[in-house]
């Protein structure tokens, strides 16, 4: 058997497995009936729903011919782990985490890391433009978020502030 | 006349300096990312919603719509000087507005969008303002068995008449709806989907989904592509005024283009993309005179038609949201969002408990309207220099507002985590071809949907039929029932994927 949709067929397994998913989980609370809906009512109806239009579309992307097989290409994982480490190291250097005794360094220090790691995402990206735009960024940030819209940030680093 | 006390209430809101200067820093705002490509009005308005907290309730509004609309100004700037549209209801202003640039006919090409789009979103405030009243009427005539009809139809409509695969769009609003339901169901008080983590049991926030979705997951899909190569026409933009020719030409299309828009935008699902898309394929078909710039060659039609549908669109798109309080696309959703944060409940009860917030807000459009034409006409030069700002200055950026944004809403770091996770699943749309705005349009309705399917059968006792012998409720369902069946139509199928694959 073909996959005819590459596009199609790995989003209908998408589908049916989150709807499966939510389905199950909602049969762990009250269904209920009509007059009387239990909190598990309308997700596990949505859930059957999902996982239904899924299997459709999965059926279909077997069937339906497609113009080169839709195919879904080549991931990019270059910008997507440095985008997202970018703002995972943001979120612990901002306020640390103190479930693993991470001290917070302020919002300063969190805005250079953000920059500089999602900058590395892109080729070419050089030191001395990132700095200039990190040192840019965090007074802007300062100036906006800290002083005008007096927004509660830890700024600076626990040992400083 | 009703109508005119009504809008001088709004004008005394919309003309404090406070609220003007919000107009501006929307307008500008919005201007901005129209012009830049790669990020959009949807992804703007949910960084800048943490921001709006401190402000009042109209100038938040004031400020979010001045986005939206600006947005569609912003982008025909880049469509005609870059052929990129810098917005997505630009697509089809890129392809005569650029021929006109490469002419030597920025300037004219500039003018008609402006003019146009000015023109148009007049008019739509017009519209707007004469139709909410008796829409408003009609709304408290509905019960919840409507309101839930209304909403299907509201979701039917969004996806039919977007672009891509229908089955797909359809399942995307059923993933959006079921996240709308993680979180604290209010009937019970059971916590659902929420794995015992504490900050899930008040729910995913939408700013969170918003910005994962539309935000880092756009950044990544742009950052994957090789970089375009840009020509820009900045040199070029000279002698801004069309000739008598030229206004002779546009005057009829930005008509035709102003009424086309303005109907569409009050359908569900409608807006300012639809709108642009339809006004271009019938400005095609009108007779040209002799003699007249073929289309696709730098035709001024194609350009003003185009431009004022999408802004009459992007104006009358308020009506079933203020009206009904329903979002009929991906960012009055959001506008259904800032609302809710101020404590304002979107429905027709607003026009009673607030008139000064939904007079103010209409009156500020058409204020905001008049700002944006000597924004974007005389400042022109201004925005050309920005389209120089390399994308990698500006990723980053975005990615920082993204994160400070999210932060903020809460001041917790597990909503930093989720704008991650949220940003990886965004891709992951985007590598499957699903088209992300569905989702947050069942997002946002799916508590309101329950909640109302809840009511109607209890009153009904559990009987289903209530939906169909309810005369209203039977009508919106049928009329759901009748778009469905329309768009899976061979003959219409196949016109409908032509309309969005041409150009």
């Amino acid at each position: 058997m073909n996959i005819k949709s590459q596009k199609d067929f790995f989003s209908g397994l998408m589908f049916m497995g989150v709807g499966v998913a939510f389905a199950w989980g909602a049969t762990t609370y009250n269904v209920g009936e009509g007059a009387r809906m239990g909190p598990g009512y309308f997700p596990l109806m949505l859930g059957i729903l999902m996982a239904v239009l899924g299997a459709v579309i999965t059926f279909k992307s077997l069937v339906v011919e497609t113009v080169g097989g839709d195919k879904i290409g080549k991931w990019a994982w270059k910008p997507l782990s440095f985008i997202i480490l970018a703002n995972l190291v943001f979120g612990i250097l901002l306020a640390g985490l103190p479930s693993i005794k991470i001290p917070a360094m302020g919002m300063i220090v969190a805005i250079y890391a953000l920059t500089f790691i999602s900058s590395m995402a892109e080729e070419g990206w050089k030191v001395k433009n990132t700095f200039i735009l990190a040192t840019v960024l965090a007074i802007g940030s300062y100036l906006a978020f800290v002083v005008l819209l007096k927004l509660q940030f830890p700024v600076w680093p626990f040992f400083i502030g | 006349m009703e109508l005119l006390s009504h809008l001088s209430i709004g004008f005394g809101v919309a003309f404090t300096p406070i609220n003007l200067l919000y107009c501006l820093i929307g307008c500008i705002l919005g201007t901005l990312i129209g012009v830049l490509p790669g990020i959009g009005p949807v992804a703007t308005i949910a960084m800048l919603l943490p921001a709006t907290y401190a402000l009042p309730p109209v100038s938040a509004l004031i400020m979010l719509a001045g986005i939206y609309y600006g947005a569609q100004y912003g982008g025909s700037t880049t469509a005609i000087l870059v052929n990129l549209p810098g917005e997505s209801s630009s697509v089809v202003t890129c392809i005569d507005g650029y021929q006109m640039a490469r002419k030597g006919r920025a300037g004219p090409a500039l003018a008609a969008a402006g003019l146009g789009s000015f023109f148009a979103g007049c008019v739509g405030t017009l519209i707007l303002a004469a139709f909410a009243p008796p829409l408003t009427e009609l709304a408290f005539k509905f019960g919840p068995a409507e309101y839930f009809a209304l909403m299907i139809l509201g979701l039917i409509g969004a996806v039919v008449l977007a672009s891509g695969s229908l089955l797909k769009a359809i399942a995307m609003i059923v993933l959006g709806l079921l996240l709308g339901l993680v979180g604290t169901d209010v009937n019970s008080g059971v916590a659902r989907f929420s794995f015992d983590i504490p900050e899930l049991t008040d729910g995913i926030g939408f700013v969170t989904i918003a910005m994962g979705v539309f935000g880092y997951g756009e950044i990544i899909s742009n950052l994957a592509q090789p970089e375009h190569e840009r020509e820009v026409f900045t040199a070029k933009v000279s002698g801004l005024f069309p000739t008598k020719e030229d206004f002779k030409n546009m005057l009829p299309a930005v008509l035709r283009g102003t009424f086309l828009g303005s109907a569409l935008g009050i359908l569900p699902g409608g807006g300012a993309l639809l709108a642009a898309f339809a006004a271009y394929a019938l400005e095609k078909k009108v007779r040209s005179k002799p003699g007249e710039v073929p289309f696709g060659q730098g035709n001024i039609r194609g350009v003003a038609a185009p431009e004022s549908a999408n802004n009459a669109g992007a104006q009358t798109s308020f009506i079933p949201l203020l009206t009904l309080g329903i979002p009929p696309n991906a960012v009055m959703a959001l506008m259904v969002g800032a609302m809710t944060i101020h404590n304002i409940q979107p429905g027709p009860q607003v026009m009673t408990s607030n008139p000064e917030l939904f007079w103010g807000l209409i009156a500020s459009m058409w204020i905001g309207n008049a700002m944006l034409v000597i924004l974007n006409l005389p400042l022109i030069g201004m925005w050309i220099k920005l389209l120089t700002v390399p994308y990698r200055y500006l990723f980053p950026a975005i990615v920082l507002f993204c994160a400070i944004g999210v932060y903020s809403t809460n001041n917790n770091t597990f909503d930093i985590w989720m704008v991650g996770i949220f940003g990886v699943i965004g891709y992951l749309f985007v590598k499957l071809g699903c088209e992300p705005a569905p989702l947050l349009l069942g997002f946002i309705l799916g508590p309101m949907m329950e909640e109302n399917l809840r009511r109607a059968l209890l009153l009904s006792r559990g009987d289903w039929s209530v939906f169909v012998t309810r005369p209203l409720s039977a009508g919106l369902l049928g009329a759901a029932l009748l778009l469905l069946v329309i768009v899976l139509l061979p003959s219409i199928k196949n016109k409908r994927e032509e309309a969005f694959v041409e150009e």
